[in-house]
C-alpha cells in the first residue's frame, strides 16, 4: 500500500479517491433500491462483494423485482458483464502472474481499467489499478450495506435522484475520452444504436451491438494522438 | 418475491460467470501480445460500450422512457464533466437536479 502511495501521490491518488467516494454513493443506492424492491437486507452486500459490477447487479435486482426469474436475471448481467472480456484483453499486465492475477481479476471493473488505462507509464497504472480496484471492492459493497439499512427508513429513493448516478458515474469517466472527435462519434453512434435495438432486445444485449460503432473511431489515428497525460481521468 | 434458494443461485452464477469473463480476457492477453493499433481499438471498444450502458441507464427504465428527469441530471452531470468539474461534484449535481425537478413534479 505504501509503494501505491508513493507511484500515485498526488492528484492521480485524490481522483481515485473521489471515484470511490462516488461509487460509495452509487452503493448506497443500490442498497436502498434493492431492498426497497424487496430483496433480503444481506442480498445487496453479499451480491456486491462476489459480483462486483454495479450496472449487472441494478439489473438483476431491477428484473427480480419486476417479478423475473433470477436465471433470467443472471444472464442478463452477464450480458452486461461480457464488457469485461475487452478490458481484460484492453490492458497491459497490471497484476502480474499466480495468486495476484487471480485476485486482480477480480478487482477489474469499470473505473479501475479507466484509471489504469490513463496513466503514463506502466509503474503508475499498476498502482492505480490495484488501488482503484481495492478502494471500490471496499466501497461498493459497504455502500450497499449501509444502503439497504437506511433502505427502510427511506421510503422513495427515486426523489432523491439516485437513480441519475449510476450513469453520471460512467459519463464522467468516458468524458475524457470523448475529447477526441473520432471516439466522441464512435461513442455517440455506439449509444444510438444500443438506445434503438434496447426495445427489441434482452438487456445486455444492445451494450454489445454498440460495439458496431466501433469502426467510426479510427479516425484519430491519421492526426497525432493528445498526449496521453491530457487525456487523464477527472 | 422470489425463494431465498433460487435467488443465490440467480446471484452465484452471475458471480461466477463474471469472474470467469474477467480472467478470460486477463488469461488470452497474458499468452497473445497485441500490436498497439489493436490495443488502441480495445480501448475504444471499452469506452463505445460504456457510452452505450450510459446512454441506455440514462434514458431507459425497462424497456421505456423513464421521464424527462433521470436524463436531464445525467446531462447536467455529463455537462459538468465536460467543463472538467470534479468527479464527486459532478455525480452529487446529477442526484440534485434530478430530485429537484421531481420536487417540482417533473416525473
Amino acid at each position: 500500500m505504501s509503494s501505491i502511495y508513493r507511484t500515485l501521490a498526488g492528484p492521480p491518488l485524490r481522483h481515485i479517491g473521489f471515484a470511490c467516494l462516488a461509487v460509495w454513493l452509487v452503493g448506497v443506492s443500490y442498497g436502498a433500491v434493492a431492498v426497497a424492491s424487496g430483496l433480503p437486507a444481506w442480498f445487496p452486500a453479499v451480491q456486491g462483494a462476489l459480483v462486483l459490477a454495479g450496472a449487472s447487479e441494478f439489473l438483476f435486482v431491477g428484473i427480480v423485482a419486476a417479478g423475473g426469474s433470477p436465471v433470467t436475471a443472471a444472464l442478463a448481467g452477464l450480458l452486461v458483464n461480457a464488457r469485461h472480456v475487452p478490458y481484460g484483453l484492453a490492458l497491459p499486465d497490471v497484476t502480474g502472474p499466480g495468486w495476484r492475477r487471480l485476485l486482480g481479476a477480480h478487482l477489474m471493473n469499470d473505473e479501475s481499467v479507466l484509471f489504469a488505462l490513463a496513466q503514463d507509464d506502466p509503474a503508475r497504472g499498476r498502482a492505480a489499478y490495484w488501488a482503484c480496484g481495492a478502494g471500490i471492492a471496499a466501497c461498493w459493497p459497504g455502500g450497499a450495506l449501509l444502503g439497504a439499512e437506511l433502505g427502510g427508513l427511506v421510503p422513495d429513493t427515486a426523489a432523491f435522484g439516485l437513480d441519475a448516478m449510476f450513469p453520471a458515474v460512467i459519463l464522467a469517466l468516458i468524458v475524457p475520452a470523448l475529447r477526441g472527435r473520432a471516439a466522441r462519434r464512435a461513442a455517440l453512434a455506439g449509444a444510438a444504436i444500443a438506445l434503438a435495438a434496447a426495445p427489441f432486445l434482452p438487456a445486455g444485449l444492445p451494450l454489445l451491438l454498440a460495439a458496431l460503432a466501433l469502426p467510426l473511431a479510427s479516425g484519430d489515428r491519421a492526426a497525432p494522438r493528445a498526449p496521453r497525460s491530457q487525456r487523464s481521468l477527472p | 418475491m422470489t425463494a431465498g434458494p433460487l435467488l443465490a443461485a440467480g446471484m452465484a452464477t452471475l458471480a461466477a460467470g463474471t469472474y470467469g469473463f474477467r480472467l478470460s480476457g486477463r488469461l488470452l492477453r497474458a499468452r497473445v501480445s497485441f500490436p498497439p493499433p489493436a490495443q488502441r481499438l480495445l480501448e475504444d471498444a471499452a469506452v463505445v460500450v460504456l457510452a452505450a450502458l450510459a446512454a441506455t441507464t440514462a434514458l431507459l427504465q425497462g424497456h421505456g422512457f423513464p421521464g424527462p428527469a433521470r436524463p436531464a441530471g445525467v446531462l447536467a452531470g455529463g455537462l459538468l464533466a465536460w467543463r472538467r468539474a470534479p468527479f464527486l461534484v459532478v455525480v452529487l449535481a446529477a442526484a440534485a437536479t434530478t430530485a429537484l425537478l421531481r420536487l417540482a413534479g417533473v416525473r
